[in-house]
């Protein structure tokens, strides 16, 4: 038997190289600490330490192991990428590990889905008892959805009853602030409370996010990019689940079946705060996901809001009589800028802080100065509206909102 | 001879700087290099240069892109920044004094060389 023969019966070497270095590559990527490049990274390094090795005549599978060997315990290795990038370290405490597998995975699920529920069928309730007196229901809405959205990030990160009974007592107190407050009827101090609100114990539910009133500080930023990365996904439940609502509500009426007003009475009601704990379930679950999609879409809008932002610039500039502008136009350019200040602060709060600058961060300096002139450009009409008269909520909002862009153009710098 | 991992751990951050000083490698390449320029007796843990190289990095004292292979692979090469560069001569100061002072000592004590100043320097 020459040589030749005997080194043959290995099948097609390459593939089974190619096999073992994918599943060493699947195991890395489950390593907390590890990024995609930063196995990118160690995977060249492999492929480049088996083809020496192989050149002093190791076969295949003894390269494989002695470049492997060489790299070192990958759980050592991780842990020590993981201490080099502390501020990626969040995931870990966040995500499930990869080894807890599916059980844990569909005890998230169901947990998600639990709460998602218990949301609905709240506002179900709460819809049908309230139908009759639809301010009440607004300016309660957010009250009867926020302590199911609590209750999962403290299912999720065991947090003390302390924590919790603390948030809990600030909610309660501010729904009875609410609900003692002599609105008048349809007036719009009503209208602007039911706005906020959502806003106010969103950023109250940022403590269980984070862990606790001590962790606030040190994690308000991925509480941040949580936010954007949920409405991300939230506005592709919103998308999915409207499509299909229309299509069966076609056929439905193809048939001649009655619905009457099944949208607004059960399935928006069910929907709307459902979704809401099922978004912040999935950022968390397939967080490689969004964290791909996320920052692409952000890159994609910075240029076409400055875009729009130097569009509509020399518009409000030649109108002329700004003076006669009326709420609803300045409400919609508060719009734009919470829309400018969301944009930036998600993409900084998503960027590496490591990255050298590049011309994104340019890009956003630009946002921010486009921002800022057509908000230089509208004051006359603040300061018009607002003029000597006595303050009033609407008011105290639009002007706070208004100054507010500046401010955030510095302090998005320094924060990190 | 094996050196001592402390010794090794000490002399990372200035034989990575000087290795970039001379151009730009990726991590496998200034691997094999410490290993050429060692004679094989500096055992590293491949896998732990590589946090090393992004703690520089964080640190501005090199700057990392990506490139590619003559094979199509996505490779991550290193290159020293002017902060960098001010280190290593920094770092080749020190080395300089603390080799001065071991043969000092050698010297002075013949036959009774105290190795351990090294490992605290």
């Amino acid at each position: 038997m020459s040589p030749q023969t005997r080194r043959d019966p290995a099948p097609r070497p390459a593939e089974q190289l190619e096999a073992l270095i994918g599943a060493w590559r699947r195991h890395a990527l489950g390593q907390r600490g590890l990024t995609s490049d930063d196995v990118g990274e160690l995977e060249d390094h492999l492929r480049e330490q088996i083809a020496d090795l192989r050149q002093t005549g190791l076969d295949q599978d003894e390269a494989f192991l002695v470049a492997i060997k060489r790299l070192g315990q990958l759980d050592a290795v991780s842990r020590e990428f993981a201490r080099q990038h502390s501020d990626r370290l969040w995931k870990q405490l966040v995500l499930p590990p990869a080894a807890a597998g599916e059980r844990s995975r569909v005890r998230d699920m169901a947990g998600a889905v639990g709460f998602g529920a218990g949301a609905g069928l709240t506002v179900l309730v709460a819809w049908r008892l309230l139908r009759a007196d639809e301010a009440a229901f607004a300016l309660n809405l957010s009250f009867f959805v926020w302590p199911w959205l609590v209750g999962y990030f403290a299912w999720r990160r065991s947090l003390g009853w302390k924590t919790l009974a603390s948030l809990a007592a600030v909610a309660a107190g501010g729904a009875v602030a609410v609900n003692l407050y002599p609105f008048a009827p349809g007036g719009s101090t009503l209208v602007l409370t039911a706005l906020h609100l959502p806003l106010a114990l969103w950023f109250l539910a940022s403590v269980a996010y984070c862990g606790g009133w001590a962790r606030l500080r040190s994690r308000l930023m991925d509480f941040v990019r949580f936010s954007g990365e949920l409405v991300v996904y939230y506005l592709l439940i919103a998308l999915g689940g409207g499509a299909l609502t229309a299509l069966a509500f076609a056929i439905l009426s193809a048939v001649g079946a009655r619905h009457d007003d099944l949208i607004g009475n059960v399935i928006l009601p069910l929907g709307v705060p459902g979704a809401l704990i099922v978004a912040a379930w999935l950022v968390e679950a397939k967080q490689r996901v969004i964290e791909n999609i996320a920052p692409v879409l952000a890159k994609v809008f910075t240029p076409v809001t400055m875009v729009m932002l130097l569009a509509i610039l020399p518009v409000i500039l030649s109108s002329g009589d700004l003076a006669r502008a009326g709420r609803e136009q300045l409400i919609l350019f508060d719009a734009v800028l919470i829309l400018v200040a969301a944009l930036l602060l998600y993409t900084v709060s998503a960027r590496d802080p490591a990255a050298p600058p590049g011309p994104l961060d340019w890009l956003h300096l630009g946002l921010v100065g486009a921002a800022w002139s057509a908000r230089t450009a509208v004051r006359p009409w603040w300061t018009s509206r607002s003029g000597p008269t006595t303050p009033r909520p609407s008011r105290a909002t639009q002007t706070a909102r208004a100054t507010g862009t500046r401010p955030q153009g510095w302090w998005w710098t320094r924060w990190r | 001879m094996r050196i001592d991992k402390d010794l090794v751990a000490a002399s990372a951050t200035p034989l990575v700087l000087g290795i970039l000083a001379r151009g730009d490698q990726h991590g496998y390449a200034i691997l094999k290099r410490v290993g050429q320029l060692s004679g094989g007796r500096m055992a590293w843990t491949d896998g732990m240069l590589y946090p090393l190289l992004h703690r520089l990095e964080a640190a501005g004292h090199i700057s990392a892109r990506w490139d590619s292979t003559e094979n199509g692979r996505r490779r991550k090469v290193y290159s020293i920044t002017t902060s960098g560069r001010a280190l290593l001569a920094d770092r080749r100061e020190q080395w300089a004094v603390v080799a001065e002072a071991l043969r000092a000592v050698g010297q002075s004590q013949p036959g009774a060389p105290d190795f351990r100043l090294a490992a605290t320097a």
